[in-house]
């Protein structure tokens, strides 16, 4: 293992440097969201679209369906990719992830509750989704103070299942209550950004915006804090402000994505997971990874959502799922998981 | 036993002093330290010793403001340090922790770096002075080799030092460790002990909580002895250590020499009873 570490350092310098490598990939990704789709119209219709020529047909279906759906996606992938990185530098936890801790889990509850009561504004389900977030990394945060669980990965996963398994029961429980707000709902909650309008993204965007200037704000004291809590504060750092900063960007972050596409389990896993991968220990490099590969890893899910049962889709979620569960697996089987 | 201790009046009058007035720390409900007063003589190496549960590593974190005080005031250049923005504390005094981590993979650069932090404004980036001081914490600490190597490639020692390389990159006259030999061989306690007898030469001022009395005495100027959260005895080792205050502080008898290579007492003939 020394051996191992010794020589991982001289190599990862030697290879391109992975940020402009994961940009081109995000390019790459949106153009293809743009260029493939359910539908009848092709990729060479579609690039005769973008190219300023095409049929009427298709120039609604690239501009009005996949120019949104594009957006909405690369919100969705910054947001979750961003929120599970800041949520495993906060837990030293390479297993913390929005959707498996039960974040997404308290998100979706909130909003169903408030479809239920008859709420249907975009801004309302995102303030919404956005205090259920809250609620959930709050509870996230009470869990990891309580003595085995941080020290230990599986088990914070395995109670964050827990508290994610009932709240998807009481979630059911309430569609049975109301058989036209579960037509909503049931699409919803499997997870998916089919049919979201540029409205829908605008009215997240202010909360993101927020959440992003918190974590410019947040990201060094977050990395010092990864030397220890008294060294932290030998630093100039107060860990408590730290630790709230962190929290409220989680929950602005997870609610938007949650408000836009449902609860996606795994995004907020795999990206942080490869960005760290890539960027080493700190956190300020994992972030800055976390922001092209983010966004590209959900538009390439969706893109698949599209195409791989054509002309019927998938929901996102199942793919983010068949992505996500052999990162899982890989990290919890490699024996040793690693510390933050 | 106990001696007044005088400053010594050198040069170092100037810098910032550390001093605490009728400080109380408790852990929760439970009074750990009861009005104490302590100043850090400016320019030397003070040595808090003391037997397990003395408060000597909590009197350390109430030093460097990790610690809230229950009473009293810990004076960083006569201004309470709970009064002072804690970047601008950190600016003047860096802190070892005992439970420091580093995440996987970080480098010995990686950690230095963030010694940078108190000086470095919310935008400012890394400029040609940091990288200046950067290179010279590695030299100081003979790191230059280990630079690029993640920390948990390195030895106790040399993993020690990097992490005193980072408080020297943080620039700051005082300098607090809460025992920063603990868990090292021989060879590596000398290492890391020599380095910051190599510090206080530069005219840092320094603190240490150390577990082992002779290196205390071999390696401090300054000698703080405790034992139920009190001071017993203070001042240079060779003037204060005697038989009678050993077996204060451990409940242990023995006989005092003194090194013939430098003076410094050591402890002979330890045992329990007489």
């Amino acid at each position: 293992m020394t051996d191992y570490a010794c020589q991982r350092t001289p190599e990862s310098r030697a290879l391109v440097p992975p940020l402009p490598v994961a940009v081109f990939f995000a390019l790459a990704a949106a153009m293809a969201s743009l260029l493939w789709g359910a539908g009848p119209v092709g990729p060479l219709e579609a690039w005769q679209v973008l190219t300023g020529s095409g049929g009427d047909e298709a120039r609604f279906v690239v501009m009005e369906l996949r120019l949104p759906r594009m957006a909405t996606a690369m919100a969705t992938g910054l947001a979750l990719a961003v929120a599970g990185a800041l949520l495993q530098a906060l837990t030293r936890n390479p297993l913390a992830e929005p959707g498996l801790l039960g974040v997404s889990g308290g998100s979706a509850f909130a909003v169903t509750l408030a479809i239920l009561l008859g709420a249907s504004s975009a801004t309302m389900t995102t303030l919404v989704a956005q205090a259920g977030a809250l609620a959930g990394c709050s509870l996230v945060m009470l869990a990891t103070r309580s003595r085995g669980l941080a020290a230990d990965p599986v088990r914070l996963v395995l109670a964050g299942a827990t508290v994610t398994g009932l709240l998807l029961s009481l979630t059911s429980v309430m569609m049975l209550a109301d058989q036209r707000a579960a037509d909503e709902i049931r699409f919803w909650i499997t997870g998916s950004i089919a049919g979201t309008s540029l409205a829908d993204l605008v009215a997240v965007l202010p909360s993101m915006a927020l959440a992003g200037v918190l974590v410019v704000i947040v990201a060094s004291p977050l990395a010092a804090l990864s030397l220890g809590e008294r060294a932290a504060m030998g630093l100039g750092h107060r860990p408590g402000r730290i630790r709230a900063l962190v929290v409220v960007s989680v929950a602005l972050l997870v609610g938007g994505a949650t408000a836009l596409a449902g609860p996606l389990v795994f995004a907020g896993l795999v990206v942080p997971f490869i960005a760290r991968a890539l960027a080493g220990p700190d956190i300020r490099k994992t972030l800055r990874l976390c922001l092209p590969i983010g966004p590209g890893m959900i538009l390439v899910a969706d893109t698949l959502a599209r195409v791989i049962g054509a002309p019927a889709e998938l929901p996102l979620g199942v793919i983010t799922a068949m992505l996500g569960a052999p990162v899982l697996l890989i990290i919890v089987r490699s024996g040793r998981i690693p510390t933050l | 036993m106990s001696q007044p201790h005088a400053l010594p009046a050198n040069d170092h009058s100037e810098q910032p002093g550390l001093a605490v007035q009728a400080l109380s720390l408790a852990h929760g409900r439970h009074p750990v330290i009861d009005a104490l007063d302590l100043e850090l003589p400016p320019g030397k190496v003070t040595a808090i010793v003391g037997p397990n549960g003395c408060g000597k590593s909590t009197l350390l974190n109430g030093l460097a403001r990790v610690h809230a005080p229950a009473g009293g005031a810990v004076l960083l250049d006569g201004r309470d340090i709970h009064t002072l923005p804690s970047r601008e504390v950190a600016r003047q005094l860096a802190l070892l922790p005992q439970d420091n981590t580093a995440p996987e993979g970080l480098t010995v650069t990686d950690l230095i770096r963030f010694g940078r932090q108190p000086h470095q404004g919310f935008l400012r980036r890394w400029t040609e002075q940091d990288q200046a001081i950067l290179d010279q914490a590695l030299a100081a600490a003979d790191l230059d080799d280990l630079a690029d190597r993640p920390l948990d490639t390195l030895s106790g020692g040399q993993r020690q030092r990097a992490w005193i390389a980072m408080s020297i990159a943080q620039q700051t006259p005082l300098l607090l460790l809460d025992e920063p030999t603990s868990a090292l061989d021989l060879g590596h306690q000398i290492e890391v002990f020599e380095l910051i007898r190599q510090l206080a030469g530069q005219g840092k001022t320094i603190a240490m909580v150390v577990h082992d009395l002779v290196s205390a005495c071999r390696y401090a100027d300054h000698l703080v002895a405790m034992a139920d959260g009190q001071i017993l005895a203070r001042g240079a080792p060779s003037d204060i250590l005697d038989p009678a205050l050993i077996h204060h502080l451990y409940g242990v008898h023995c006989d005092i020499l003194q090194d013939p290579a430098d003076g410094t007492p050591v402890l002979v003939n330890l045992r329990k009873s007489l």
